[in-house]
């Protein structure tokens, strides 16, 4: 998808170069995050991709060919690109800015009109924003738009040049949290710059860390925490993080209990009680025929509308919390401990019930790190 | 006032002509102006800033030129009429526009000139779609500037046999007639004052929505 062949990069009046020779692969569908500390080299890297920037010497392949070969305005509207700034136009509605590159590229109205409803509706904001002016929105909803902006053309190489570092924390988390989702559904290569190791963490498929123009490590994110190459790494890192690897890169689906105790919401009460009986719990998840998760059901609730109600559907709690079995526990944990809740559902596509990950999970996990996988078995029993 | 309303009577066609004369010198003058400085503004901003600078500074030091001179410096070149009266005026002209097209187009926010560039925006694309538009009203005001100002120095054509308003001052100061020099004058202060109306209008109806709020 993206070759980079002993790039190089050297500005005039500099004594170093700014990138030195630096070769590295990238495969459709990944996301590569470049990290480093400021004049690293990671943005020149990056902009040397869409030719905002031109290399010294060296070869940049997309998608096997050369960038250099190409026309470099041709070459930039076919890669999306998305800046700390945001750069919305101000004298354009929000539909025209995610039109932006359509219009270039000389699309008609209609079907301009039609992508950006189609994007909008992807980051859950209502169409009437269409026809509003960027300063109309907040500066998460307007990086919404700016990454919008980047996908209209559907270009199959994304380019993001430390897209969220202007945002607060909050709303940093859901943004990071909305793309990986949007990115993983759109199968986009993403090449991403950033100088803050928790986006690293949470967003990359590799991770690329780079000083003083050349690449120091590269590598997953479990390979660069198990193994930092040298001591630069491990300082970039930060010893914490190195301790608490473990949640940091673990998958909920690793450590979930796949066998929830589920019931089906046509059950009826009796039923419940009896499954809660026999299963020793006091809730039960509620799935329709097809396993998709439609609530929760507990002890309170039947005991209430015991008289009243016959079926659990009509007594259920229909509030749909739950995570998906590819994000990371670091993120879980954090929420369960601030819900207070004591257990949360998992689910997969379509939101279909895949597992659940209670407090216990999570102090097995806690238990397993601290004195390792091989002994659960033979001490669980203590 | 009696004085006055005879020589309005007398005058009157005469009047009427000479305001038309005298915004068509005025109007063709601006509109030079603008063909000739916004692009050049423009271009300005393409070159590294201390030139352009320099640039300003001497189109500046142009300016400074009294207007007599220049419509008697152009004289031998151009001869007598209406052509070197605008051109003089044209010249007058240049500064302002040049200037605020100059001001107007750096200051557009960098990250959105780059947000165009990395989207595939060519030079001319930027230009057209991000930096004119949003230094539309700063460019506006030059205009507006130098059309007020044009306004009232084109009573000089009349110097240059260049026609407009300035005949019926040259008149009156002739003629020992001062009615003929008010007759003169506060037609080509009421023609500015409502050129610098309709053009604040103009200004304001081009400024992009969503910035007119926080200009």
């Amino acid at each position: 998808m993206l070759e980079f062949k002993d790039v190089t990069k050297q500005f005039e009046g500099n004594d170093y170069p700014s990138v030195h020779k630096l070769n590295l692969k990238v495969e459709r569908g990944e996301f590569v995050v470049f990290i480093g500390p400021s004049g690293c080299g990671k943005t020149t890297t990056m902009k040397m991709i869409n030719r905002l920037i031109e290399p010294s010497s060296g070869e940049i392949l997309v998608d096997g060919v050369n960038v250099l070969k190409q026309n470099a305005v041709q070459l930039r509207r076919s890669i999306g690109y998305v800046i700390q700034q945001i750069g919305l136009m101000p004298h354009m509605t929000v539909g025209e800015n995610i039109s932006l590159v359509g219009s270039l590229l000389k699309w008609n109205k209609e079907k301009q009109q039609e992508r950006a409803k189609e994007l909008i509706s992807l980051v859950d904001l209502p169409e009437e924003y269409l026809t509003r002016y960027p300063h109309e929105l907040s500066g998460g909803q307007q990086q919404r738009i700016g990454v919008l902006r980047a996908l209209a053309v559907n270009p199959p190489l994304i380019l993001m040049d430390e897209p969220f570092g202007a945002l607060d924390p909050i709303t940093r988390d859901s943004l990071q949290e909305e793309f990986k989702k949007l990115q993983r559904e759109m199968d986009k290569t993403i090449v991403f710059v950033t100088h803050d190791m928790d986006e690293a963490i949470k967003l990359a498929d590799k991770i690329v860390i780079m000083n003083k123009g050349e690449i120091v490590q590269a590598g997953t994110p479990d390979d660069i925490l198990r193994h930092p190459a040298n001591e630069f790494v491990e300082d970039f890192i930060g010893k914490d993080r190195l301790l608490e690897s473990r949640p940091e890169v673990t998958r909920v689906e690793q450590i979930m209990n796949p066998n929830p105790i589920t019931i089906e919401e046509e059950s009826s009460l009796k039923e419940a009680i009896q499954k809660m009986h026999a299963k020793r719990v006091d809730s039960l998840l509620v799935v329709d025929e097809s396993g998709i998760l439609k609530g929760y059901v507990d002890i309170e609730m039947i005991d209430s509308n015991y008289k009243k109600k016959n079926q659990v559907y009509e007594v259920m709690d229909t509030a749909k919390y739950a995570v998906d079995k590819n994000s990371l526990l670091r993120d879980t944990m954090y929420r369960m401990l601030r819900r207070g809740s004591s257990y949360v559902p998992v689910v997969a596509e379509n939101n279909k019930l895949a597992g659940i990950v209670t407090r216990a999970t999570l102090a097995d996990m806690v238990y397993n790190t601290i004195w390792g996988d091989e002994t659960t078995e033979g001490s669980a029993i203590e | 006032m009696q004085t006055m309303m005879d020589t309005l009577s007398s005058y009157g066609w005469d009047l009427l002509n000479k305001t038309g004369e005298h915004l068509y010198i005025s109007i063709a003058a601006i509109v030079l102006g603008v063909l000739v400085a916004v692009p050049l503004g423009i271009l300005l901003t393409r070159i590294p800033s201390k030139a352009a600078d320099r640039f300003i500074s001497f189109v500046g030091i142009l300016q400074t030129v009294p207007s007599l001179a220049i419509l008697a410096f152009l004289m031998p070149f151009l001869g007598v009429g209406v052509v070197p009266a605008i051109i003089a005026l044209f010249i007058y002209s240049v500064l302002p526009i040049l200037r605020n097209t100059y001001t107007g187009v750096m200051e557009v926010n960098t990250s959105l000139k780059e947000a165009g560039k990395g989207m595939g925006m060519s030079t001319f694309e930027i230009i057209r779609k991000v930096e004119l538009p949003l230094a539309l009203p700063v460019i506006m005001s030059g205009i507006r500037f130098a059309t007020v100002y044009l306004i009232g120095w084109a009573t000089l054509a009349a110097f240059i046999g260049g026609g407009g308003l300035g005949d019926l001052i040259f008149d009156g100061l002739n003629l020992y007639k001062p009615e003929l020099i008010v007759l003169g004058t506060v037609p080509a202060t009421i023609l500015a004052l409502i050129a610098n109306g309709l053009l604040s209008l103009l200004e304001k109806g081009l400024t992009p929505k969503a910035l007119r709020k926080t200009v």
